[in-house]
């Protein structure tokens, strides 16, 4: 379980985030959803340790992210950007291996190899593994990326906005995949959202955020409706129930 | 797009590149060699050491500089290191007189140097890392105008300075290998040697490093730390380097980046060897043709800015049209 005790942050005068009480239950798939600005990125990065908490606490099963050795971390919790700019050239499975470092230090053994291999067929890369990240498009590079977190062999995985640049096809396959690795291998994936039909159509549980606080929390079926996102997104949003799936229009 | 790899064995590539250093080695010691063998090797032998020590620290330093501020075409000059060493020296000879530097016994003058260098970056490194703002990019712009600064108060000190002691001051700052000040050998030669054993110990987490910040805290590096320390590194390989033959701006990034060209890994295990063998052989190479084929004509620096420099440009063209 993923708890985050009063988590604040400012930028000079701006408060980012203001005050975040929240726990994340192992296993299943949950999106934080929000407009811009109301903090999503920064409250992923600060549990991630990638930025700084200026108050509160975030413990990962018990782990408090601040004091813990980043290397001991390293083994349960992994997160991933949105850009990852690597000026290296590496081929896919370069990058992939780079996932055992926390376990194998640089010095990859048997077992390390296996799971490089295991994630690479898990996000379909076998034919692309010996190619550079520079000669591939911008989703299987992002997949490239997902296999390494994926290789790390995590029990909590965190995405920030993994849909950016992705296709239709490339983003519904995206989450398809998260959510096998929550199914079938037990992960706890936390991930950003922008699209909140993503968010409805594949998470367990939903997270909305406005205004640097937490605005409702709970499954689907009680953060996809009409008068909550409304309130959340300041814009006029209707719930539609589509083939069992709840979706939601705004462009009127 | 089924373009067959051709992936070179790193290891053969870096026995190519040993053998080319060692036949620039081999011509700098023997070449027009005439009269007491015994004279000839001893007195080549500590300009070469010189050479190859200046070589190694330049290189590598380059390297792992650019793998911190994932960026290719940065060099350590740019956070105004030399401009510091350009500063130290001037700022000596105008309050001590060049008689009095002169004087001085060079080993601990070259601690000192080295000192205030490792200090000026890791104040510099503290100051910008401690505040709310931790970038790189900030500590490198904030380095550039150092820098200035420091290369302004040196031409300030220089136009008010006695013209004799200008003239003195000015062939101390000259980047030269002819004049290789052989009494700091054992000095550099034991820094260089502690510095590399610890970024020995340290090259697998030089690679995770080459991945970006956020990658890296990901990975389980503890960023803040790691990259303090191959600074202190840099900077220490940068003292000994200046202190021996005195700035060399684009030697690094021609060799770091020949490296990246021919090694076909991104390990730093087979990058910094093979980017420390590509710079002895260019520096020790260019000696001798610059001996031979120039008959001195011309200083070695001046040779080596100019190739580094057209390389320079290139890359930028290169990196504009991608």
């Amino acid at each position: 379980m993923i708890e985050i005790r009063d988590l604040v942050k400012a930028y000079d005068d701006s408060i980012v985030v203001d005050g975040v009480s929240l726990q994340i239950a192992a296993g299943g798939v949950t999106s934080i959803i929000g407009p811009n600005g109301a903090g999503k990125s920064t409250l992923l990065s600060m549990v991630s340790r990638l930025v700084a908490m200026d108050r509160g606490s975030v413990t990962v099963d018990g782990l408090d992210v601040t004091t813990t050795p980043g290397d001991v971390l390293a083994r349960r919790l992994s997160v991933l950007r949105q850009d990852n700019h690597i000026t290296t050239r590496l081929t896919v499975r370069d990058l992939v291996a780079f996932g055992r470092y926390p376990y194998s230090k640089g010095r990859p053994t048997v077992e390390d190899a296996r799971h490089i291999d295991g994630a690479l067929s898990f996000l379909d890369l076998g034919d692309l593994a010996d190619r550079f990240l520079d000669e591939l498009s911008g989703g299987q590079r992002q997949r490239a990326f997902v296999a390494m977190v994926l290789c790390q062999d995590t029990d909590y995985m965190l995405f920030d906005e993994p849909l950016n640049n992705l296709d239709i096809r490339h983003a519904v396959s995206m989450m398809r995949l998260l959510r096998r690795a929550a199914r079938e291998l037990g992960k706890t994936v936390v991930v950003v959202l922008h699209d909140i039909n993503v968010a409805s159509c594949f998470c367990d549980h939903i997270v909305a955020m406005k205004a640097a606080r937490i605005a409702a929390q709970g499954t689907p079926e009680e953060i996809i409706e009409q008068t909550i996102l409304s309130d959340i997104y300041e814009v006029p949003i209707r719930v539609h129930e589509i083939d069992g799936q709840r979706i939601t229009t705004y462009y009127r | 797009m089924s373009r067959k790899r051709r992936t070179p064995d790193p290891a053969f590539v870096l026995a190519v590149l040993a053998v080319l250093a060692t036949v620039a080695i081999v011509a700098f010691m023997t070449l027009g060699a005439r009269g007491n063998w015994d004279f000839v090797l001893a007195f080549r032998g500590r300009k070469l050491l010189a050479l190859i020590l200046v070589a190694y620290a330049i290189s590598v330093s380059t390297v792992l500089f650019q793998t911190v501020t994932g960026n290719r075409i940065l060099t350590p000059s740019i956070m105004g290191f030399d401009a510091l060493f350009a500063l130290i020296q001037t700022v000596l000879i105008f309050v001590l007189g060049s008689a009095a530097v002169s004087a001085l016994d060079p080993r601990p003058l070259f601690a000192f140097e080295a000192a205030v260098m490792t200090t000026f970056c890791v104040l510099l490194y503290r100051w910008l890392f401690s505040g709310a703002t931790r970038s790189l990019h900030l500590m490198l712009l904030v380095g550039i105008v150092f820098g200035v600064f420091f290369r302004s108060f040196s031409n300030f000190l220089q136009r008010i300075i006695d013209p004799n002691e200008f003239v003195v001051l000015q062939d101390r700052l000259f980047a030269s290998f002819n004049t290789v000040d052989t009494s700091l050998l054992g000095l550099s030669a034991g820094t260089i040697a502690i510095a590399s054993l610890v970024g020995w110990r340290m090259r697998h987490t030089f690679d995770v490093l080459a991945l970006g910040r956020e990658t890296a805290i990901n990975l389980g590096v503890d960023h803040r730390r790691t990259v303090t320390i191959i600074l202190l590194l840099v900077a220490v390989l940068v003292s000994v380097s200046t202190a021996l033959v005195g700035p060399v701006t684009f030697f690094g990034l021609l060799v770091a980046n020949l490296a990246y060209m021919v090694m076909p890994t991104h390990r730093h295990a087979w990058l910094l060897p093979a980017s420390a063998l590509i710079a002895i052989t260019c520096l020790v190479g260019g000696q001798v043709i610059l001996e031979h084929v120039f008959g001195f004509a011309t200083a070695l620096s001046i040779i080596i800015e100019f190739v580094g420099g057209i390389v320079f440009i290139l890359l930028i063209l290169k990196g504009a049209a991608r």
